[in-house]
């Protein structure tokens, strides 16, 4: 259970947003709108722990997420909008990274499974380098399919430099977590399309 | 030929195993691993080492008994010297690439996976001086017998240096000239190290033991490995907020 009261952020002496409570079930999606530079991340870091608000509290389980750090962090899968990629290695050294970074440990076969699913099938052993925008955020995206252990999904643009069909691959597999009792926390710029249990707006 | 699409299950996801050592172990092995690819950047800092080192006897000249004297201290300051060169790039790579982010939301306590940089970290720029500064020594006519305690004291210097520096890296991490700060910050705190360093070398070479040193050195590596970890998990949280 996600729960954030009256949370509010500051950049300078500038208010970006103040009053945002909301409070999410199982199964429940949160779609977090607003225009460039309205604090949509900045909100996203705030409920992940990267970022202590200004003011009120994100609650996991009716407990304040700054008592129980790695408790709450083991049930949590951030996706920023940075690609957290390294050039030098591969997609399949990433993905067995970042899982391990994450709290799993992923047999070879899934993490060639999860590349595949999101069609980097037959480049998992090239550098990240030689990859497009797009290839990239979708390898970072892989870790969506090896992270059902994760309960909660915070995916800051994860549409972002993604074609139509990976766009809808992402959507399905949210609507997938949704229905095993997940939640899911994401920004969009998109209409995104995901068949959700429950679902909530938030427009900063 | 492609695999098919797989609905994973909960059933198939293997608890959260491997221990949080094999976290600390991964860690290493990726820094390692990163650095085998792109090499040039520590044959900066060995290089740098290299070049400091030899300047000082074409500047001070040919003159065998100060040259013998000011050996451990010439080796020593460059050794923090390089040591430093590569601190400012122990966290800033992952903290560009959001890297790091992930890093902070680990189930795994900071301080481990800190340690785990901090240590792939000195067997890259630690390390290897180690083994060339007994080589470089040989420029000073430093005594034969010396060698060893030079090669070990700097074993057991240069891991403080790392863990110290790290703090500083942390610190000053995605701050404008961080790197002038990053000096000012940690060569301070290099002081008690470079003294009992070149402490053990001057003893030794006027005939007394070098073992009051190194265990001194010794004393200030339990200390750091044991308290900066956390110091530098601390400072992270702060910079990357």
């Amino acid at each position: 259970m996600l729960e954030a009261r009256d949370l509010e952020a500051t950049r300078g002496d500038r208010t970006l947003f103040s009053g945002v409570s909301f409070s999410l079930a199982p199964g429940g999606l949160l779609r977090v709108t607003g225009a460039n530079g309205r604090g949509k991340t900045t909100l996203l870091r705030a409920l992940c722990g990267l970022l202590l608000p200004a003011a009120g509290e994100v609650r996991w389980k009716g407990q304040n997420i700054r008592a129980l750090r790695e408790e709450y962090w083991a049930h949590l899968l951030y996706i920023g909008h940075a690609n957290a990629l390294k050039d030098d290695l591969t997609p399949e050294e990433n993905l067995a990274f970042a899982s391990r970074i994450g709290g799993i440990t992923v047999s070879r076969d899934r993490v060639h499974a999860a590349l595949t699913r999101f069609g980097l099938g037959g480049r998992e052993r090239l550098p990240v380098r030689a990859l497009s925008q797009g290839q990239r955020r979708r390898a970072t995206l892989a870790r969506l399919a090896v992270a059902e252990a994760a309960t909660l999904w915070i995916l800051d643009e994860p549409f972002a430099a993604l074609d139509t069909a990976g766009i809808g691959l992402v959507q399905s597999m949210a609507g997938e977590h949704l229905a095993r009792g997940g939640m899911v926390v994401l920004t969009t710029h998109q209409d995104a399309r995901i068949e959700a249990p429950s679902a909530i707006d938030i427009n900063l | 030929m492609s695999i098919a699409p797989t609905t994973p299950s909960l059933r198939d996801t293997p608890p959260r195993a491997g221990g949080e050592f094999s976290v600390l172990r991964a860690v290493i092995h990726r820094d390692l691993l990163l650095a085998l690819r792109r090499r040039s950047a520590l044959a900066t800092v060995l290089l740098f080492f290299v070049i400091v080192v030899s300047l000082f006897p074409f500047g001070v000249g040919p003159e065998p008994n100060l040259l013998r004297a000011i050996a451990p201290g010439v080796i020593w300051v460059a050794a923090l010297l390089s040591c430093m060169l590569a601190l400012a790039r122990l966290f800033a790579a992952d903290f560009a690439d959001g890297a790091l982010e992930q890093m902070l939301l680990s189930p795994t306590p900071l301080g481990l996976i800190v340690a785990g940089k901090v240590a792939a970290h000195w067997l890259m720029s630690g390390l290897p001086l180690v083994a060339i500064g007994p080589v470089l020594a040989l420029q000073f006519d430093l005594d034969q017998s010396l060698l060893g305690v030079l090669a070990l004291s700097l074993l057991i210097g240069t891991p403080v240096l790392s863990l110290i520096g790290a703090i500083g890296a942390a610190l000053t991490l995605g701050l404008r000239g961080g790197g002038v700060l990053l000096a000012l910050l940690v060569l301070p705190l290099y002081v008690p190290v470079l003294i009992i360093g070149a402490g053990a070398l001057d003893a030794a070479g006027a005939g007394l033991s070098a073992l009051p040193h190194l265990l001194l050195l010794a004393a200030l590596l339990v200390l750091a490995a044991v308290f900066t970890p956390w110091a530098i998990a601390a400072s992270l949280r702060i910079s990357a907020e």
